[in-house]
């Protein structure tokens, strides 16, 4: 059995045998220490190349929604706004996105000559078909959101939490994470919101992107184990 | 800007033994509302999900003295002695399981929960119940699921919520109207709603406008193992003694203690 300071002066021992014996090669070690940094380099640059650039791209799969849907053409066309579709019901739940009912009134006959209308009515009006929207902002299961908090108290607009999605003329593509089955608007579409510099509060909607706006406008602290909002504000 | 904070809320309820029949009303009830998994067989009760289980209890004394009692046992909802120190919540290395100052209720988040399951044997009331395996629904029931509720996986822990959900409801419900005020009816559990006896009273135990208020100190409400200083938010009401001794550790010959109350 060896005491600590025997240990010590081997490891003392070896220090010098290799001083001793690399004088010569000094150069040599060097170059190769250059080598070993640049592959190091290249091995980091290419690392970060697949992981920030190619990896998000396998790791989504873009899938299209049943029809295009123009909300600019829409909103020339209703008398109540967004509400005419997205509206509120008497108990305070949120209509979402809107059911075949609110565009029969409309559209019981193909009126102008746009393929999707011609979708849409063959495929669903006609046959009183339920759209399977996808829906971008959805959360997973556990997560309970609620549009009256935020609109009716807080009077957030809708461009806050969903772009501009209001005033489009077209529908953006659907991409779908295919390990979660979540929707890439909750993580964010962008580089910044890997490099947790994210602009505006709608490029992504995470835990953590709620958590933070609610600590900042509410400051309640009522979690024991947080010092956040408890869980059940958001999760049911 | 910072918006004012609502006074703090205390969600219990006071169950008034002498009028529960025992009929299971409210386990039949909880299990529909917040879609309990279930198994063809559930003769083992040690591997079967119950939110609200309803006991049986007896004097052991023998005919014609026998005399029967139904305790019908949720989730305690324990604060504990200094605020929030519940058994499951301070033992859960996941943070799954937390109290919340503003309700009082102890939530349980299941994406959370890795099935460590110390919360089980920290709990003193047998409350929580784990998933042993994936809920199998009989054909056509994942239908029938309440999408208030999110349902639960294999090797997590679950328990009752005070049918959380219900609240969420009644928040929306107020500011849709833009008012934070929710009525005593707004917020009821379905096991207090469903049963038929009128048992269970739910509601805020700090609000004196609740029914809980008064009910809770009554001179014959009690709660389940007081003297271990869980501090509860289930009252319980018997006006037989041996049931209010029934609800807490005695030793032979002990009489029944006044417990110390932490909130009145
Ligand atoms: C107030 C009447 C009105 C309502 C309500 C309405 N639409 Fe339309 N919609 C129109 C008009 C007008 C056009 C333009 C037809 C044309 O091409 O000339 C149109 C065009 C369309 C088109 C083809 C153009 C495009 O790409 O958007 C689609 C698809 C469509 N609507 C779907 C819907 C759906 C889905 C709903 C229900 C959520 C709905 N509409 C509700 C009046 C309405
Ligand atoms: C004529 C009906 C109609 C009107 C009016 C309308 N929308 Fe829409 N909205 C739709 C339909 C249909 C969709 C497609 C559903 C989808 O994207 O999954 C949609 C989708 C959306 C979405 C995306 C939801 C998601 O996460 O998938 C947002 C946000 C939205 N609308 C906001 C607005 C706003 C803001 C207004 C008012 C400026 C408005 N809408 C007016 C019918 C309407
Ligand atoms: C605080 C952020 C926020 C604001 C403000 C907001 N939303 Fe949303 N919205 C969300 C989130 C988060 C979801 C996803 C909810 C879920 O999946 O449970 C959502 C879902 C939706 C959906 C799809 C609902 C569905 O599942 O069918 C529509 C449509 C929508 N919002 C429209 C609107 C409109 C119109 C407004 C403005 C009146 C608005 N939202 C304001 C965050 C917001
Ligand atoms: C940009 C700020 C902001 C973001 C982002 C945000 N919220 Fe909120 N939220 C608020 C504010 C402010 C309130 C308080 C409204 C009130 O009660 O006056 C609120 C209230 C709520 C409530 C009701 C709480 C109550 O009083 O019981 C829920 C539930 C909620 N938010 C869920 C979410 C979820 C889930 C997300 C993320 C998907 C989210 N919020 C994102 C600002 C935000
Ligand atoms: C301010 C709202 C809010 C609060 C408070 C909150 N969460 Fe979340 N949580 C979310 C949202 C939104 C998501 C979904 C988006 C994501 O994955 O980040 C989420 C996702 C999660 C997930 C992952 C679920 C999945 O299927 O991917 C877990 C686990 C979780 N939350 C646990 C908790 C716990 C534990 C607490 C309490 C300490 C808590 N959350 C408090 C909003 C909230």
């Amino acid at each position: 059995m060896s005491t600590a300071d025997d240990n010590e002066r081997e490891v003392h021992g070896q220090e010098t045998d290799a001083d001793g014996g690399g004088h010569d090669s000094g150069t040599t070690v060097r170059e190769g220490g250059g080598f070993v940094l640049l592959f190091f380099i290249i091995g980091f640059a290419a690392s970060l190349v697949v992981g920030w650039l190619i990896f998000p791209n396998l790791l989504y799969s873009q899938k299209k929604q049943p029809f295009d849907f123009n909300h600019a053409l829409h909103m020339g066309e209703v008398d109540n706004g967004c509400e005419s579709c997205h509206f509120f019901r008497e108990d305070g739940t949120y209509s979402g996105v809107p059911k075949l009912a609110q565009c029969v009134a409309c559209h019981e006959d193909v009126q102008g000559d746009t393929q999707d209308e011609t979708i849409f009515v063959e495929k669903y009006v006609s046959k009183k078909r339920e759209v399977p929207w996808r829906v971008y902002s959805r959360q997973p299961d556990c997560v309970f959101f609620s549009h009256a908090a935020h609109v009716k108290m807080a009077k957030m607009d809708c461009v806050t939490c969903h772009g501009h999605i209001g005033e489009s003329t077209s529908l953006p593509v659907y991409e779908e994470n295919r390990l979660t089955g979540y929707s890439r608007d909750i993580e964010g579409h962008h580089l910044e919101n890997l490099l947790c510099l994210k602009k505006n509060t709608a490029d992504r909607m995470k835990m953590d992107d709620c958590a933070e706006c609610h600590l900042e406008k509410t400051g309640r602290k009522t979690s024991v184990q947080t010092e956040k909002d408890g869980c059940f504000v958001c999760h049911k | 800007m910072k918006q004012e904070q609502e006074k703090p809320k205390k969600f219990g309820m006071v169950i008034d033994l002498d009028k529960c029949t025992g009929c299971g009303a409210c386990m039949v009830a909880c299990m529909a509302e917040n879609n309990v998994p279930f198994k063809e067989n559930e003769t083992n009760k040690l591997d079967s999900i119950t939110w609200m289980r309803v006991y049986k209890l007896t004097n052991n004394k023998p005919f014609p003295m026998t005399e029967v009692c139904y305790l019908p046992r949720p989730c305690q909802h324990c604060e504990g002695l200094h605020t929030g120190h519940s058994p499951c919540v301070s033992v859960c290395p996941a943070t799954a399981t937390d109290y919340d100052m503003e309700t009082g209720i102890v939530s349980q988040i299941y994406t959370r929960c890795f099935g460590c399951r110390y919360c089980m044997g920290a709990c003193p009331y047998h409350a929580r119940y784990f998933n042993w395996w994936d809920p199998v629904w009989p054909e056509g029931m994942e239908k029938m699921l309440s999408p208030n509720v999110s349902p639960r996986m294999r090797g997590v822990v679950e328990k009752c919520s005070f049918c959380f959900h219900r609240y969420q409801a009644a928040k929306d419900k107020a500011f849709y109207k833009e008012t934070r005020a929710i009525a005593e009816d707004d917020y009821q559990t379905a096991c207090t709603q469903a049963c038929p006896a009128g048992a269970i009273t739910f509601g805020d135990l700090d609000n004196k406008d609740h029914a809980v208020y008064k009910k809770k100190q009554d001179p014959n409400a009690f709660r389940l193992l007081e003297r271990l200083g869980t501090n509860t938010k289930v009252y319980y009401l018997s006006r037989k003694e041996w049931v209010r001794k029934a609800g807490d550790n005695y030793l032979p010959g002990e009489g029944l203690q006044k417990p110390r109350r932490i909130h009145e």
